[in-house]
């Protein structure tokens, strides 16, 4: 379990970062951020790149910032950045309780958003969050900078939009209106594991009735995504159990569920059902 | 007062029974322990493994100018061949690297030597091996139905073994009985994964042309005795270590043939080479266990006593027989120990290995137990359903209650506690407030259940008991030698090869009574053939019980012995000398002598004891017992979720009994560190083969020991019933905790699960099997 011998470089700006990038992409060159998804794959060589260009050391990729609008995340911000509120927005606190589901705390001190987002795990939580907030995805390159729509982004299982010379420097997330309710839950065989099924709730109460509601479901399909009869099934009800179970059943027969060899189709549904009623309940609290 | 203290307190014992720190822990804490991959080596070993179930192995071609070794270059090393003396066992050989065909995914084909691992590994890379197609048989049933691929020659029907008894007048008490209850129990299944895999180091000394492995194993004496068989060299020439060991758990306790691999090498290389097993390595290609089916069926009087029990048992028992046991372990400890702890005279039981093309299987903490307790609790709950009776009811009704007790299979129980601990668990489980809650629960439609398990834990057995299961090696006793130095200070060597049991403290609590000094001043010598004597190591539940007994008798020799020096030394009565605090003293006035002084008298000044004690302060201790039972109710309370499936187990408690305790932390964590891996066995551990023999769980990503998050509180409560069979009165209580909580773990779910009359006989309980069942049954 020693991955197969490769280059690592280390830039110190971004221009430079890239710059690499397309120099050793088309030999297999990669980005490494934390490390905590690209090591154990190089350790079990289902990865073996000729090259790593190693972002840690580039100043400033650290940077959490809002100018109002949007939060800016940039490429080094840790999961463990979020275990405090980064922002006083209900933003700050959806962020905060999303990321203690994330595996476990000495990966959440290395892991990245970003790195989560390009590495594209279905099961990701941070992947859910950019679906369901509709986040875009910064690309930078030796071209230039391309924002991205979260929406088009995702591609399938651990496939993106990026191309190989891009290297994701931020994520933008936008702030949420501050009587935003939100509601997260997940099913993991035990605690820290990947997710097999989780759900993402926003929405606001207008005159006691839901309105703008977004309901992302992960680890159910390929990649995660808004599914839209559960929103319509929220949307104009009042919070509540039988709005919330409607909800939920859309979702559940709305996903084209994955199977493995110990998970079917028809189980993960279930999951799918019982994350997203949860997460509503957890909206309503 | 708890009923442990008062007998600590009557035995009048100062360090038996108190519970010390543990010695061995001040090193591991503080990063100071030596584990087998900390040593440097010029070579490194990367095993080229089978990507195969089943097949001709056609070519290797290594890279050129590498480093291989293939079966090719090992001709005249002997085969692994353990060998059974009982009912129909085949012998069926195991090349030390796979010679003309492979028969699992992960069966070692070649060994690459470089420098580095990581060049090891590029190498091995880089080898092409090219496997024939054969078709694979991965399913025990399927090996064994007619027609099946012959995986060895030498085992026709690739049957490794089949027992059979019934006892006399079997057949009609079967006929007379009231109410036939059946289940079919499977246990899927499991890797025993320490934290520290397999790793080897071996080392060739030029001037004396010795080689030293020092390797992470539970018997290093056995390891000497089978390598030097197997490469047909003296075991003078080979030195075996077993450094501090990250955990065994019956997985250390067989030959690798990896490590015959490495002493090969060092004798040919005449230089240092080490392997470090990675996890995927562990997972696929070290020793599985437990995967088991039962089918059992009792036959009950009207009144729901248990009369006669029939059980047909199919273990799936790998490739190949693991030595010294042979895989034949667990079909018959099977059928031994089926009747478990209940009082009836009627057993048969058919019990079959399969061989089939997946990892070999071998020990694993409790050995075959989890699985028959596993069946034979669901057996005792499924009857008392269907007599309308509380489980506990039942369990009251056909417990052992008088002993000495012979089992319907033959064994002899000695004194236990089987009611008093079942009582002691309803009362701390709070049976009836519990029935309300469930009820006031079920309303809400929340979901929860009580399981209980009670069974018997055969510990601390000799060779009286190895020698009825006809093995060819037949382990059993242990000898210790205590000597106190001419400084005073005192050390045990011993034979057993503890590797996390905390045998170092325990056994000089034992000591420190007996010679009237500090546990701390004793040191346990383990775990190196130069060193200790020739020992079985550590497994079974045995070393507290046969090394602490032969560490006992050979403490009371170097007692005796002291007695007569300070007799001298002080010029009074044998009688009246007691020994305490590091001292010998003449009862009833203030003469003292230190031992140490004694100590330098007994080696210097021997003229003055002439005739009367031999020169010297050494002596020897061999113990070999005929086993004791120790015993125990299991009591879990789960909430199901009933949506997805999943079990969260709220309470779990243990009502126990493992004879005298000699120290009460550590026989805690002897039991709680089974359960977490009885919780394994019940919620979440399965290795998974697809139909063509590969393996789908190589991770620890998709294989799944639980986290200490699904690890309930658990809650103990001890009974000490002292043991007859056993000369410190201390019964063995390592395996124990993975022996009842898996049947009371699901036996909980099934409880829990009774408004949708579904019924899960099958471990894991995973929530995917859950939620299935449920579907079945038309709920939810
Ligand atoms: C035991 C365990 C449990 C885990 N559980 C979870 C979990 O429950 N939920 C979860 O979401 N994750 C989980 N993870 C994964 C973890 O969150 C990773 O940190 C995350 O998936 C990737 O982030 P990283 O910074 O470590 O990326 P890296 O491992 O460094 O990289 C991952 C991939 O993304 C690419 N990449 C990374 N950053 C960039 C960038 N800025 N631009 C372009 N490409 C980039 C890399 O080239 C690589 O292909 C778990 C990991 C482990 C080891």
């Amino acid at each position: 379990m020693k991955p197969a011998p490769f280059i690592r470089h280390v830039p110190k700006t971004l221009d430079e970062a890239v710059k690499i990038l397309a120099q050793v992409a088309p030999q297999d060159g990669r980005v490494l951020a934390g490390g905590q998804s690209l090591v154990p794959i190089m350790a079990f060589r289902l990865a073996k790149p000729a090259h790593l260009v190693d972002i840690n050391e580039i100043d400033g990729l650290d940077r959490i910032a809002s100018d109002g609008t949007t939060l800016s995340i940039g490429a080094c911000v840790r999961h463990g950045a979020f275990h405090k509120s980064v922002v006083g927005n209900p933003l700050g606190a959806l962020l905060t309780f999303v990321a203690r589901h994330i595996a476990h705390y000495p990966i959440r001190m290395r892991g990245t958003f970003c790195g989560s987002l390009a590495h594209a795990d279905p099961s990701s939580e941070w992947c859910l969050t950019a679906a369901t907030l509709d986040a875009t995805i910064v690309a930078r390159s030796t071209r230039g900078e391309r924002p991205i729509p979260a929406r088009e982004f995702f591609a399938g299982i651990m496939s993106t939009a990026l191309a190989e010379d891009e290297l994701l420097a931020e994520v933008r997330l936008p702030l949420l209106s501050p009587d935003t309710k939100f509601g997260f839950n997940e099913f993991s065989r035990r605690a820290g594991d990947f997710a097999m099924s989780a759900a993402l709730v926003t929405y606001r109460l207008q005159g006691g009735k839901i309105a703008e509601a977004r309901v992302g479901v992960g680890g159910a399909e390929p990649f995660p995504r808004r599914i839209a009869q559960a929103e319509a099934a929220l949307n104009g009800q009042p919070p509540g159990d039988k709005a919330f179970r409607a909800a939920a059943e859309a979702a559940a027969n709305a996903v084209e569920a994955m199977e493995d060899h110990q998970t079917s189709a028809e189980y993960r549904r279930d999951l799918v059902r019982a994350v997203v009623r949860r997460a509503l309940e957890h909206s309503n609290r | 007062m708890s009923a442990r203290e008062q007998h600590t307190k009557g035995s009048g014992l100062k360090w038996v029974g108190r519970a010390i720190r543990r010695l061995e822990d001040p090193a591991l804490v503080t990063g100071q322990g030596r584990f087998t991959a900390d040593l440097p080596a010029a070579h490194w070993v990367r095993f080229l493994r089978s990507p195969s179930a089943a097949g001709k192995i056609e070519s290797v071609k290594a890279p050129q100018g590498a480093t291989m070794i293939t079966a090719t270059d090992l001709k005249g090393v002997k085969p692994i061949l353990p060998m059974l003396h009982k009912f129909s066992y085949r012998p069926v050989p195991q090349q030390i690297l796979a010679d003309g065909e492979v028969r699992f995914v992960g069966e070692a084909v070649a060994a690459v030597v470089a420098a580095s691992e990581e060049e090891a590994e590029d190498i091995a890379d880089a080898v092409e091996l090219v496997i024939g197609d054969a078709t694979p048989v991965v399913d025990a049933r399927a090996a064994v139905a007619s027609g099946a691929p012959q995986i060895h020659a030498e085992a026709p029907g690739n049957v490794i073994l089949e027992g059979r008894i019934k006892t006399d007048g079997f057949d009609g008490v079967w006929a007379g009985a009231h109410k036939i209850v059946k289940v079919d129990a499977r246990s899927r299944r499991q890797n025993a994964t320490p934290m520290e895999a397999r790793a080897a180091h071996a080392a060739y000394d030029a001037a004396t042309g010795r080689v030293t492995l020092t390797c992470t194993t539970q018997m290093p004496h056995l390891m000497r005795t089978a390598i030097a068989d197997v490469l047909g060299m003296p075991e003078s020439d080979l030195r075996v270590i077993a450094p501090d060991v990250g955990g065994g758990f019956g997985q250390k306790m067989s030959l690798c043939a990896e490590y015959v691999v490495l002493v090969w090498l060092a004798r040919k290389l005449k230089s240092s080479v080490a392997w470090t097993e990675d996890r995927r390595e562990n997972l696929i290609a070290s020793f599985h266990s437990r995967d088991q089916t039962i089918a059992l069926e009792g036959a009950f009087d009207k009144d729901a006593r248990l009369l006669a029990l029939k059980a047909d048992v199919l273990s799936n028992i790998g490739a190949y027989s693991c030595f010294p046991t042979t895989s034949g372990v667990e079909p018959l400890m099977a059928m031994a120990e089926m009747p478990g702890p209940y009082d009836f005279r009627q057993y048969e039981c058919r019990a079959r290995g399969a061989i089939t093309n997946t990892c070999t299987m071998a020990a694993y903490r409790g050995v075959s137990r989890p699985v028959i307790t596993f069946a034979l609790e669901r057996l005792m709950d499924k009857a008392a359903r269907a007599f309308g009776l509380e489980p506990v009811d039942i369990r009251r009704k056909n417990l052992i209650g008088t002993f000495p007790y012979v089992s319907a299979a033959g064994l002899k129980f000695d004194e236990a506690s089987y009611k008093q601990t079942l009582e002691m668990a309803v009362e701390h489980a709070a049976l009836p407030a519990f029935r309300k809650r469930q009820a006031e629960a079920r309303k809400q439609g929340r979901y929860l259940g009580i399981g209980f398990a009670t069974f018997s834990e055969r510990t601390g057995y000799g060779s009286p008991a190895f020698t009825a299961r006809g093995m060819a090696i037949t382990p059993g006793w242990e000898t210790v030698h205590v000597s106190v130095d001419p400084s005073g200070f005192i050390e045990a060597r011993i034979g057993s090869s503890p590797h996390g049991q905390g045998l170092r403290t325990t056994l000089a609590q034992i000591i420190a009574d007996e010679l009237g000094v500090e546990p701390h001043k004793i040191k346990v010598i383990h775990g190196d053939t130069d060193t200790a004597p020739y020992g079985w190591g550590t497994f079974a539940s045995r070393s507290l019980v046969i090394s602490g007994g032969a560490t006992l008798i050979a403490a009371r020799k170097v007692r005796a012995k002291l007695i007569k020096i300070a007799s001298t030394m002080l010029e009074a009565a044998a009688d009246d000398i007691v020994l305490e605090d590091g001292q010998a003293k003449v009862a009833g006035t203030d003469r003292t002598v230190s031992i140490a002084k004694m100590a330098r008298e007994a080696y210097t000044q021997t003229h003055r004891f002439k005739g009367e004690i031999e020169p010297g302060l050494s002596e020897s201790g061999t113990y070999d017992p005929p086993g004791t039972f120790s015993n125990a109710c299991h009591v879990a309370i789960v909430e199901v979720d009933v949506e997805t499936g999943r079990t969260r187990i709220e309470k779990f408690l243990v009502a126990e009994d493992a004879g005298r305790i000699i120290n009460p932390m550590i026989a805690d964590g002897q039991v709680h560190g089974g359960i977490a891996q009885g919780i394994g066995n019940a919620l979440l551990e399965e290795i998974v083969y697809d139909d063509s023999g590969n393996p789908l769980t190589a991770t620890l990503a998709e294989y799944m020991p639980p986290t200490a998050r699904e690890v309930p509180e658990i809650e103990l409560h001890h009974i000490e019933t002292p043991s007859t069979e056993s000369i410190t009165k201390a019964k063995g209580l390592g395996e124990g905790g993975c022996i009842g909580a898996p049947a009371a773990i699901v036996n909980a779910i099934n409880d829990a699960l009774s408004p949708f009359d579904i019924v899960i006989d099958e471990m894991p309980a995973t929530p995917q099997r859950v939620r299935a069942a449920l579907r079945k049954a038309g709920a939810a």
